[in-house]
This record gives structure tokens, C-alpha cells and sequence, in this order.
């Protein structure tokens, strides 16, 4: 702790410039490193080395917590999160992106928005209807829909107003509590055109309305052209059937448009020529300018990244080796460059994309790193493959103000102070 | 002309035929899933109304008439003037959006007056959706409206008269569609 600033940061440029590779890592500095949620200096020593602990003496359980498992006991504190405190009517539940690894989100802790709860819906009296502008207007059942070819696709699905709350001031304290509008999983569903097909749509159609069952009979337009490329009929999610708070049995699926557009519980799709101007594409989820007017239909997801180890609310216990690591994804495609820095934005290093690297999905980004011990302000910068570069916050504060509120992807900046502790800061 | 490219276009043609007998993924073809949606089934659920008025069912209301509906049914939530309280505030916020403490309400930020009645009938009251008929939704609509200074206590709103209703902030969107 005794080093100077100085020294700390050239120590750390150092070590990012020969930083690529992982040679440092061993198997040992990872599992010291690692310490998170799990502390081992709580650990009884009647049950360390050189004592043999009870469960490697005792039968285990037969089956633990059949028919459905469940993550171990000891994992009970990784959850989603209501907003603290909780609003009159609850709306949204956050993903715990600092306790999570890899790239697709346990369908348990997806991120929840509902405009009017989570619905109970028989599949059986679930009916899909497609009407407006096509030759054939068709009534389909949950089972007329799984008949149709379908495709498995890894996604990730954010909230346009996932971070929201950090245009305004730091806020937050962790990963989940800013950014946890934010999930990735496999979605298995129908390609839209193969089902418009079906009904024939005609040459006047350039939107759609999509409709769902719940209490808000949530709407949105959705553009023909989006539609008719990679829109997806979602029945199971992570290889099981859909959530409930996911639509069960039937959502639609919009990879890398803003996740309200995902229309859950899907009851009707009505074509149409024109945008259906509906409440949440007017009154909400349109973006507010400083000179008070407002942007309408800003479908995609911009890119984005945050290191989620370390992440506000963590704290490195002792100086020495970690795994920088996160999450990068972009609306608009594949994740080509992530950057990592830890000096506060004024150097940056390459971290290593993990394969897969897909289109419109998270992307796990990996960069080792050694703690010297001294304060230090890190993030992550990505760049999608249109050449898109995540902004600063101050970038995005310019281009469209702390009232937009919808599609911050502004970069993330995480402060280690001295004791370890990290917390959610500005550069 | 009968030589060896006949034959290779014979087995062309059969080899396609034989691919669409397996799977009917030909542009044209359709997989017959689905049956024909009938008015009568479809009558229930196409409630929406756009801003050219289509959709908009037979009815009338006024804010007279909406003013007593409105704190019956919408007040504990939304404060009897629609002031906010547990959930959004309805009106006011005029000359507010360009400000730090932007209020977005219907009558600051809505575009289109037809979306607060198709709103209205999909959606609310809270506790019972799609419960109001007709002639109720119209009376609150024009309360609503009333309370943000754009109609009077006794416009009646109908099929007609609604699509006209000029909003404050209809200017007010930029189409970025992208």
C-alpha cells in the first residue's frame, strides 16, 4: 500500500501492454483471487485441510430437490432484485450480471418488465391472430405454431431504459442495480415471415402491431422489414418452455431492438401501412431532447460493455492477481473490439473476446490484470462490427441530455479504492 | 436435342420434387397451419384505434359526464385531477419538456389524442381492464383531456370529433425509425 500513484500506474500500464495473454493465470491465483460472495475466511477450520469435512464421510442426498433443480444453498443470494424501494406497482426485477459467468442468463434470473404483472395463460386457450393487410387472415393455437420450422438462436435482450437512472447522477451501487435490464439466453421459436407467409402479406404493409394478452394488452409497431429478417415467434427460452414472465407460452422475439418491442404473452399481429402510434410508442419509450422535443422508433440497443468483476459492491481483498472480465453486445451485430482501461480512461488494452462471438448476443470479454493495491479507475470500451464505438457518458449527455432517459450505453466506470472496494464512479 | 443435359435436367426436376414433397419450404408454398380467422372471433380482441380514428367504436362522451367516472375509477391512483399519485400524473407539465424537470404527460407530451382512448380501453382501470364500455371510455377520454386545458367540459367526443382533437405536443416527435 506503501506505493505511490505514480509507480501504481506505470505498474499496471505495464503489465496491460504485455497484458494479452493469459500466462499468468494458475489455477491457484484464480481461486484466491476469485473471492466474491464466497468468503473463506468464514469457513469452520474443523472443515479445511488437513480435516476430512462430513461430506466427504456421509452419503449425499439421493436426489437433491427433484423434480425441478435448484442452485446449491449457498448460492441463495444471487437474485433478481426489486428497485429499493420498491414502487407502488412493481414493474421490473434486475439480473445479478456481477454474480453470473459466461454468456447466457439462467432463465431464473432474466430480468423482468411487465406493464401489468405476469399473466397466468393456459397454452391450450392461447390463440395467436393474424389479420390486417394479408391475403389470409389465420387463427393459430400454440400447437399450429410448433408445428412450423423452427430455430434455436442465442440473443441478449436489454430495457431501453436499462442504466437509465445514471443520465441524471451516479446512482446505482452494483452491476444489477444499474445495468440488470439486461439478459442473454438461447430462444427457440418461428421465423415471423415464415408465419406471415402463411397468411400472405399484402404489397400496401410496412408495420405491424404487435398485441399481448396480458392486462395492458401491451402494443407496439414493429417495421415489416424487421419482421420479415430475423423476428422470431419465441416458445422456449434456455431449452425449456418460456417463462411466465418471459410470455408463456408465446412472445415475440426482436434481436437487438429495445426489449419492450419483444411483445410477451403475443395475442395478435394485425399488418398494417403506417406505425399504429400505440402509448408505449408515444407517451413512453420515446427519448426527450434538451430542446424538449423527443425521438420516436429508436429501435436498437447501441453498443454497449461493463466489467462485471470487478463491479460496485465487490472488494478485492488483497492485491495481486484478478481476471478483469464482462459483458459486451451490441444491437446492431457482432462485438469486434473490446477495450479495457485502468487508469481512468487514459490508456486502454485489448481484452479477449471469448467464443462464441455472435450477432445481436453477449459477448464475454476477459483481460488478466494484477492489483498493485492502489486506487484505480477501470472500464470497458466496445466497438461493434459497423464500427460503432461505446460512448462516454459525457458524449452521450451532449448528443441527447440527462432527459432522454431510454438507450444510455454510455461507458461504465468502476473506482477500486485502496481497501478494495469497489463502487460505481465517473471518470 | 435429346442428349445427355435432357437427362440432367430430368433429374433436376425430380430431385426438386422430391424436395418439396419432404418439406414445403418453396417461397410460394405454404404449410396449411392455422385456421381462417373469422370477424366474429377477431370482433373481441381488435381494439386498436389509430390516429385516423379507425377502430374507434360507436359512442360519445364529455367531460362533464367523464368527471365523476374519473374519480371513480381513476383518481386513487392518478389524484382527482389527475395530478399523479401512486402512478403517472396525467395532466399539467405544459412548457416543462425542455427543462431538468421534464414532465411528460398527455397533455405535455402525447401526440395523439385517438392513443389516450385506445389506451384507456386496453388497459385501465387498473384493477379491471377492458372493463369500460364505450360511451365511459369516450367520457374519460374527454375528461383527460379536459383537465390539460385542450377541450371543454362539454365537447362531446365521438367517432368523429376525437381524431380531429389537436394535441399540444403533436409537432413534438421526430420518426427516427432505426
Amino acid at each position: 500500500m506503501a506505493m505511490t500513484p505514480k509507480r501504481a500506474v506505470a505498474g499496471r500500464r505495464n503489465f496491460l501492454r504485455g497484458g494479452t495473454t493469459l500466462a499468468l493465470a494458475t489455477a491457484g491465483t484464480l481461486a484466491a483471487g476469485r473471492a466474491r460472495a464466497l468468503d473463506p475466511g468464514a469457513a469452520d477450520p474443523a472443515l479445511l485441510p488437513p480435516n476430512v469435512p462430513p461430506w466427504t464421510r456421509s452419503q449425499g442426498a439421493g436426489y437433491l430437490n427433484p423434480p425441478y433443480g435448484l442452485p446449491s444453498r449457498h448460492e441463495a443470494k444471487v437474485v433478481r432484485v426489486l428497485p429499493n424501494p420498491p414502487p407502488a406497482f412493481p414493474t421490473a426485477s434486475r439480473t445479478p450480471l456481477q454474480d453470473l459467468h459466461g454468456i447466457i442468463t439462467p432463465s431464473g434470473l432474466v430480468f423482468e418488465r411487465h406493464h401489468a404483472g405476469v399473466p397466468d395463460i393456459d397454452p391450450s386457450a392461447h390463440r395467436l391472430l393474424l389479420h390486417g393487410l394479408v391475403e389470409r387472415p389465420l387463427n393459430f393455437t400454440m400447437e399450429d405454431l410448433m408445428r412450423f420450422p423452427s430455430v434455436s438462436r442465442i440473443h441478449f435482450l436489454e430495457c431501453s431504459g436499462n442504466s437509465a437512472a445514471e443520465l441524471k447522477k451516479v446512482t446505482g451501487k452494483t452491476a444489477q442495480e444499474i445495468h440488470g435490464l439486461l439478459s442473454c439466453c438461447e430462444w427457440t421459436g418461428v421465423p415471423l415471415a415464415t408465419v406471415l407467409q402463411e397468411a400472405g402479406v399484402k404489397a400496401q404493409a410496412k408495420w405491424i402491431l404487435a398485441e399481448g394478452a396480458d392486462g395492458a394488452a401491451m402494443t407496439r409497431s414493429v417495421p415489416l422489414a424487421k419482421a420479415l429478417d430475423d423476428a422470431l415467434l419465441v416458445y422456449a427460452q434456455n431449452g425449456e418452455m418460456l417463462r411466465p414472465e418471459q410470455g408463456y407460452p408465446l412472445r415475440l422475439f426482436l434481436p437487438g431492438f429495445e426489449g419492450n418491442m419483444s411483445v410477451k404473452w403475443l395475442r395478435r399481429l394485425k399488418v398494417g401501412s403506417e406505425p399504429f402510434q400505440t402509448r408505449e410508442e408515444t407517451g413512453a419509450y420515446t427519448d426527450l431532447l434538451p430542446d424538449g422535443s423527443a425521438l420516436q422508433f429508436t429501435f436498437h440497443m447501441e453498443t454497449k460493455s461493463l466489467i462485471t468483476f470487478p463491479s460496485g459492491g465487490q472488494r478485492l481483498k488483497a492485491r495481486g492477481f484478478y481476471e478483469i472480465s464482462g459483458l459486451a453486445w451490441s444491437g446492431r451485430g457482432k462485438i469486434r473490439r473490446v477495450e479495457v482501461s485502468v487508469d481512468g480512461g487514459k490508456s486502454w488494452a485489448d481484452a479477449q473476446l471469448q467464443e462464441p462471438v455472435l450477432s445481436k448476443a453477449l459477448v464475454r470479454f476477459r483481460l488478466p490484470w494484477r492489483w498493485d493495491g492502489a486506487p484505480a479507475l477501470i472500464a470497458s470500451r466496445s466497438t461493434d462490427e459497423t464500427g460503432n464505438v461505446q460512448p462516454s457518458m459525457a458524449q452521450v449527455l451532449q448528443a441527447r441530455g440527462a432527459n432522454a432517459f431510454y438507450h444510455n450505453n454510455a461507458i461504465q466506470f468502476w473506482n477500486i479504492d485502496a481497501n478494495g472496494e469497489v463502487q460505481n464512479a465517473r471518470a | 436435342m435429346h442428349g445427355p443435359e435432357s437427362t440432367l435436367k430430368r433429374a433436376a426436376l425430380a430431385a426438386i420434387l422430391i424436395a418439396a414433397a419432404l418439406a414445403p419450404a418453396e417461397a410460394q408454398q405454404r404449410y396449411g397451419l392455422g385456421q381462417p380467422l373469422s370477424e366474429r372471433e377477431l370482433a373481441g380482441w381488435n381494439i386498436d384505434v389509430k390516429p385516423d380514428g379507425s377502430g374507434l367504436p360507436k359512442g360519445r362522451g364529455t367531460a362533464a359526464i367523464g368527471a365523476p367516472l374519473f374519480a371513480q375509477q381513476c383518481a386513487a391512483c392518478h389524484g382527482a385531477r389527475g395530478e399523479g399519485t401512486l402512478a403517472n400524473k396525467l395532466a399539467g407539465g405544459a412548457g416543462t419538456l425542455n427543462t431538468p424537470a421534464a414532465q411528460k404527460t398527455i397533455g405535455s407530451y402525447w401526440p395523439y389524442a385517438t392513443t389516450l382512448f385506445d389506451y384507456i380501453r386496453r388497459a385501465m382501470p387498473h384493477n379491471a381492464p377492458q372493463s369500460l364500455k364505450p360511451d365511459e371510455v369516450y367520457a374519460l377520454t374527454a375528461y383527460i383531456l379536459q383537465l390539460n386545458g385542450v377541450v371543454a367540459a362539454n365537447t362531446e367526443i365521438n367517432q368523429a370529433t376525437l381524431p380531429k382533437v389537436e394535441m399540444p405536443n403533436r409537432q413534438g416527435f421526430k420518426p427516427v425509425i432505426d
